[in-house]
């Protein structure tokens, strides 16, 4: 048992801290919640690209630097805590890149695999559609053969990276005819193709990290199937523990945290800091107490990862856990705000940059995408405890 | 980074888990809560027999020289099976204090004694105020020749009647501030002057009120220096905190498994109950709590065990163990239905001494605010 890092481990954090305040000093970025979905930065995403830190954990044959599960969580941990921009990346560093290793061709490996890592491949994620959220099994995007190509017909939303992305990772139906979870394959190809129409997503916080993306008779290569055709959905399941299991889960919002605890020590209403009142102390403290547990649940993820296996249950305790606290995180924010809670960004007498409010609407989806709380709590239920399906 | 136990120490869960299931079934902690005394002798014999009072003493002293670690393994194994009698105060509140603050004279004298399992021993720290900050102690010490004259009342003291010796935290300095007048006193529990009430508790457990009406103890018993108890007396919560969460996550573990059996085969509508997507979920959310408690403590448990500063660490883990205890038990309850809401169940074995452990040694308030300290809200 061994709850510290290595000196080498500390070292490589230091690395990244380094490197962050610089790119801080030069003015590259400045420090955002959500920047790893909302934070678009082709220049920052290839300085990462230039240090060798896109694809850390893939083998060095495809250019990676086959490091282990624990560095990139050290990595993100950092990128996460400055809240850098690295949108442009992180898809395809965090689930695509895993996909084409486990499932693609050879072919696949090298051409894609070596972009990504250079910071020139943006992937978007072509999954949920208007009628398949939860129940992505039951999407209807078509792929037909026709001769040594497929056909794309159909619709897809929330895509990840829509209005940034080159590539697109696509699941579409391949066999209509098979039960709905059998006719599925996943595909990955640019996007610079005739028939293909992005517009963007304004959520609830009024950015356009999403887009909905649509497929009118869109032809592409038979090469560009990942893996085996029919066997798409059985594929995509172990990316989607990936895609749930990080710490952006749980850290997407660390800028708040770490600006609300400055707020109450320099505010003085009355000439009194707010960090001295007991009320704001306990809520704080809270905070921080549910903060340390998530950090724990997914380094445990991460852990699960080095031992070769799947953290399927693990990934989904956490990340149900995560968003929570991301939730209680804005609320809070916003009940010792107060009044100026409801001060946006850029308004005159906005505290902490519009954050809480920016936060508060944000969360709203964050115990949705990538798995519903109450699908994770499914798996948690079925697959960790063995409880019986109805 | 390595979350798991070492081969050794689960030979020691799984042995512990094994033992404690046979020797210490539910039928004899509800013996043992009607009993005067609250341990039966034969057991206590064994468990010495076993090692485990002497399990962190070093080899010198009759024990068996492993970690505080490997003891927290142990502690979680006896808060699983509800272990009734003064293992905790004697291991935990006394042999520990002993061992990190003691003189060898003192070593010497004590620990082989509760090595053996001759000794039973006790902290006697809180007092009416019923909270864990230095101006509590308002138990006076007066100097007199040779000795110090005890006098004052200490409250919710485990198993002083039946202790050999009290560690018993008094106010020697009135002029100091708070924390620099206090010092830890050994005290034979046979000394005049000395009388106890078992209080009835929640869990079943024998909290004591002792009153102690000058009660003499020689100079030599003083545990580390005078005025300077205050210290020792905030590592020994640490510790007693961690051992609480340890006997927390071992509860939590086995009511989880409990409430999760009993949602497979229990039926209405047809059905197991545990086919229903809300009785799904509140298990989920219960799994998620002791692994959460869990690592938390072990976290804490580790860093004690290294000698690491752990202030921060051990707040978070009470802090969130104690509440997260509540809520696992909450959601049992509602699982199991009526039935657990009876005595004859054993769930409520879990309820009653899950709650006790959640306000021993600090609650969740207690605790935040000294996060929040380490938070620089100072």
């Amino acid at each position: 048992m061994d709850f510290e890092f290595s000196q080498e481990q500390q070292k490589f954090r230091q690395e990244v801290r380094d490197f962050l305040e610089e790119e801080l000093r030069r003015g590259t970025f400045k420090p955002s919640c959500d920047a790893w979905i909302q934070g678009y930065s082709p220049e920052f995403t290839k300085k990462v690209a230039q240090k060798g830190w896109i694809g850390l954990t893939w083998p060095k044959e495809y250019g990676g630097q086959g490091r282990s599960h624990i560095d990139r969580l050290i990595l993100t941990e950092e990128m996460l805590r400055y809240g850098a921009p690295a949108a442009c990346h992180w898809f395809a560093d965090r689930q695509i890149g895993g996909g084409i290793l486990r499932y693609g061709t050879e072919e696949q490996k090298r051409e894609i695999l070596p972009k990504i890592i250079a910071g020139e491949a943006y992937v978007g994620l072509g999954m949920s559609e208007p009628e398949a959220g939860s129940d992505l099994a039951s999407l209807r995007t078509k792929a037909t053969e026709d001769g040594d190509y497929y056909i794309i017909d159909g619709q897809k939303m929330w895509t990840s990276c829509g209005m940034f992305m080159n590539y697109i990772y696509l699941v579409a139906r391949t066999d209509p005819e098979a039960p709905k979870h059998r006719g599925i394959s996943e595909f990955i190809f640019e996007t610079n193709l005739p028939g293909i129409t992005i517009t963007p997503t304004r959520d609830i916080t009024g950015s356009t990290a999403w887009a909905e993306v649509f497929f009118d008779g869109v032809r592409i290569p038979k090469k560009c199937l990942i893996g085996e055709k029919n066997r798409g959905f059985y594929q995509v399941v172990n990316q989607l523990d990936y895609e749930r299991a990080g710490l952006e889960r749980l850290m997407g919002n660390y800028p708040l945290f770490d600006a609300i605890v400055q707020f109450v020590k320099e505010t003085k209403p009355n000439g009194k800091p707010l960090a001295k009142e007991t009320l704001i102390r306990q809520k704080l403290a809270q905070l921080q107490v549910e903060f340390d547990i998530g950090r724990l649940l997914i380094y445990r993820v991460v852990m699960v990862m080095e031992e070769g296996r799947a953290p399927n249950v693990e990934a989904a305790i956490a990340k149900a856990y995560s968003t929570a606290f991301e939730q209680h995180l804005a609320k809070i924010a916003m009940e010792i705000l107060g009044l100026y809670g409801q001060l946006i960004a850029e308004s005159k007498w906005a505290p902490i940059l519009g954050m809480a409010p920016h936060s508060y609407l944000a969360s709203t989806g964050y115990s949705l995408q990538a798995g519903t709380s109450e699908i994770l709590r499914n798996v948690v239920a079925s697959r960790g405890l063995g409880l019986p399906s109805e | 980074m390595n979350f798991n136990l070492s081969e050794e120490q689960e030979m020691l869960k799984t042995m512990a888990r094994d033992f404690l299931a046979d020797k210490c079934p539910k039928t004899l902690v509800r013996e043992m809560e009607e009993d005067e005394k609250g341990y039966p002798a034969e057991l206590w014999r064994e468990i010495v027999d076993l090692g485990w009072i002497g399990l962190v003493l070093p080899e010198e002293y009759g024990g068996s020289g492993m970690s505080f670690l490997d003891l927290c393994v142990l502690l979680e194994e006896i808060g699983r099976a509800c272990l009734p009698g003064p293992f905790f105060s004697t291991v935990v509140l006394s042999g520990l204090p002993i061992l990190n603050a003691g003189s060898d004279v003192q070593k010497l004298e004590y620990l082989p004694k509760i090595a053996r399992g001759e000794a039973i021993c006790t902290l006697a720290l809180t007092e009416a105020s019923a909270r864990y900050d230095a101006p509590s102690i308002t138990v006076r010490a007066t100097a007199d020749g040779d000795s110090y004259i005890i006098n004052g009342t200490k409250l919710f003291v485990p198993d002083a009647h039946i202790a050999d010796y009290l560690l018993c935290i008094a106010r020697t300095n009135e002029k100091a501030e708070a924390e620099n007048g206090i010092t830890v006193f050994i005290v034979d529990a046979r000394s005049p002057g000395i009388s106890h009430t078992v209080l009835k508790t929640l869990a079943g457990d024998k909290l004591c009120e002792v009153v102690f009406d000058q009660v003499r103890v020689p100079k030599k018993n003083i545990l580390g220096q005078l005025d300077r108890g205050w210290g020792i007396v905030q590592r020994i919560v640490e510790q007693a905190a961690v051992a609480k969460c340890c006997a927390m996550v071992g509860a939590m573990q086995q009511v989880l498994e409990m409430t999760v059996n009993y949602a497979k085969e229990r039926k209405q509508y047809d059905h197991p109950i545990g086919s229903y997507q809300v009785i799904q979920h509140y298990c989920a959310n219960m799994a998620t709590d002791v692994d959460g408690s869990r690592f938390s403590t072990y976290e804490a448990a580790w860093r004690l065990s290294q000698g690491l500063p752990s202030t921060k660490e051990v707040a978070i883990a009470k802090a969130w163990t104690g509440e997260a205890f509540e809520r696992v038990i909450t959601l049992a309850h509602q699982i199991h239905g009526a039935i657990g809401c009876t005595i004859d169940h054993d769930l409520q074995f879990y309820t009653r001494r899950g709650k006790a452990a959640a306000l021993s040694f600090g609650d969740g308030d207690f605790y935040r605010e000294i996060v929040a300290q380490e938070m620089g809200l100072s």
